[in-house]
């Protein structure tokens, strides 16, 4: 399989191990046969730095796949649902409620499935052809739900998507408008990640963020890649990124890095700031403890997309904290939800409850004065609104009128009052 | 046979006492210890259980009697 897997990604070389740096086959498995630490791609980059440059990029599709060459998945058989190269927007007016001058928003809220989910997910969804897998499989609560079985429906291949079974229906619609197997699942949240994993174990099937995960995981890379490309072939000072697995914010400070590494910009000096929800925030926990070992947690948000009480990659994103000079910060229910409000209302996105995660953290990073008012900020809104509408069903408040002309203007000079 | 990839995470309190040692003998259970790290308040553990799926399932539950926390070895694998 070696072989053949070699000449469909040939910038990829092995699995390592990222805690005995064993070196192994690029398989579809996700841990160290001998230790049991994750595994991660390893690419020759001399050989990329030869083929890949601003130019080429440029030239290549409009989406993520223009990076092709660093993803781990053969851009000729790819799944494609026409994710990333997002607008990196210029927030002029939350910057100046913030007092930042060089304020961006990566808005991935417009992705096809209208989260980040699609980078990560169209990676996978390619390895797992590649491999030759006829299943696509996930354990979702939402946006990655709706991802994988998008992706799934393009490719043609079966999907199967596990959720809790006291999940909301409304939750997965849509994820069940593509044709996947929903197969809700009684038990705790536990049980449910037991069973997945098991499931994963056994059956032949690609589990994208289990036995495929350091394939998808290198999607998210392109967060990166494309805030460098739109800012102007350069790292921003700083990046606020949310984070449930951590997994997104290593990754992208993986992406920077590596766009230094084969000569595309100049050594990064951002700095890495991770955004976790108080009722969920064991990476910023351990960060604020000043200790590398994770503490799992019962997760209670509103952000649910970032209820991840057990973080994969906690201890590899409390190293890139380190590594980048960054810091971690937890904000509230009530900060979140007034910070959707606020990037709404300055800028026009409606971002779900992680976008209010990533904006609070922002607040409190700028009144902290940890950002110049000069400094190249980016903030990565990585979902829609559209999807958790709950949170947020207060701004939904009418003038009451009949319907005549004098009622109406009367009501108008009551709200200019 | 069956096997499972765990990691234990042990509160302080549990720290001194022999779990993984008495799982393997009151169960059919061969515990296989991969890595670890124990710090003053908190210790976790990543092992492999090898034996019949019920054994392990009766293990697990076991040691989560005792107030050990379990979870499969990649962390949370239900997204958002």
């Amino acid at each position: 399989m070696t072989e053949w897997i070699t000449a469909v990604m040939p910038y990829t070389t092995s699995l390592r191990c990222k805690e005995c740096s064993r070196e192994t086959e690029l398989l579809p498995v996700n841990v160290c046969d001998f230790c049991f630490g994750p595994l991660e791609v390893q690419y020759d980059y001399d050989a990329i730095a030869r083929v890949m440059s601003r130019e080429s990029i440029k030239n290549g599709p409009p989406s993520m796949w223009r990076y092709a060459e660093l993803l781990p998945a053969d851009p000729e058989n790819r799944v494609d649902i026409n994710a990333g190269l997002t607008p990196l927007v210029k927030a002029d007016r939350l910057g100046k409620a913030l007092g930042l001058n060089e304020l961006y928003l990566k808005n991935d809220c417009v992705n096809p499935t209208y989260s980040f989910k699609d980078r990560v997910v169209s990676v996978a969804a390619t390895a797992a052809r590649d491999f030759g897998f006829d299943t696509l499989a996930c354990a979702s609560t939402g946006n990655l739900a709706g991802s994988v079985a998008a992706h799934a429906a393009r490719a043609g291949i079966r999907c199967y998507v596990f959720i809790p079974a006291d999940l909301e229906l409304g939750k997965v619609v849509g994820a069940a408008i593509y044709g996947p197997t929903l197969v809700a699942v009684n038990g705790s949240y536990d049980d449910v990640n037991r069973l997945c994993s098991e499931i994963a174990d056994r059956y032949g099937w690609a589990f994208v963020n289990i036995n495929v995960r350091p394939y998808y995981s290198e999607g998210s890379k392109t967060l990166g890649y494309e805030a460098a490309e739109q800012l102007g072939w350069r790292a921003p000072d700083h990046a606020i990124v949310p984070a449930a697995s951590g997994s997104m914010f290593t990754k992208i400070w993986k992406g920077l890095n590596e766009l230094h590494d084969i000569g595309i910009i100049s050594k990064p000096k951002t700095k890495m700031h991770i955004a976790q929800a108080e009722g969920s925030s064991p990476i910023v926990s351990a960060y604020d403890a000043g200790i590398k070992d994770i503490r799992p947690v019962r997760p209670d948000t509103v952000a649910k997309s970032l209820a991840i009480g057990n973080p994969a990659d906690g201890y590899y994103a409390l190293k890139v904290i380190e590594d980048s000079d960054g810091t971690g910060h937890a904000v509230t229910d009530a900060e979140i939800i007034d910070s959707m409000k606020l990037l709404a209302q300055t800028e026009g996105i409606f971002a779900e409850t992680a976008g209010g995660v990533t904006i609070g953290v922002l607040r409190r990073l700028a009144a902290k004065g940890l950002i110049g008012k000069d400094e190249v900020t980016v903030a990565y809104i990585t979902g829609n609104g559209l999807k958790t509408q709950e949170a947020v069903q207060d701004v939904a408040q009418t003038v009451n009128i009949d319907a005549s002309l004098r009622d109406f203007e009367d009501a108008i000079k009551a709200e200019d009052a | 046979m069956a096997k499972a990839r765990v990691r234990f995470t042990f509160a302080s309190e549990l720290i001194q006492e022999p779990i993984i040692w008495s799982l393997g003998r009151e169960y059919e259970v061969v515990t296989n210890i991969r890595r670890a790290n124990v710090e003053e308040d908190q210790g976790w553990v990543v092992l492999e259980l090898d034996g019949d799926q019920a054994e392990i399932d009766r293990g697990i539950e076991w040691v989560k009697s005792r107030g050990v926390r379990v979870d499969p070895v990649p962390g949370d694998v239900i997204e958002g």
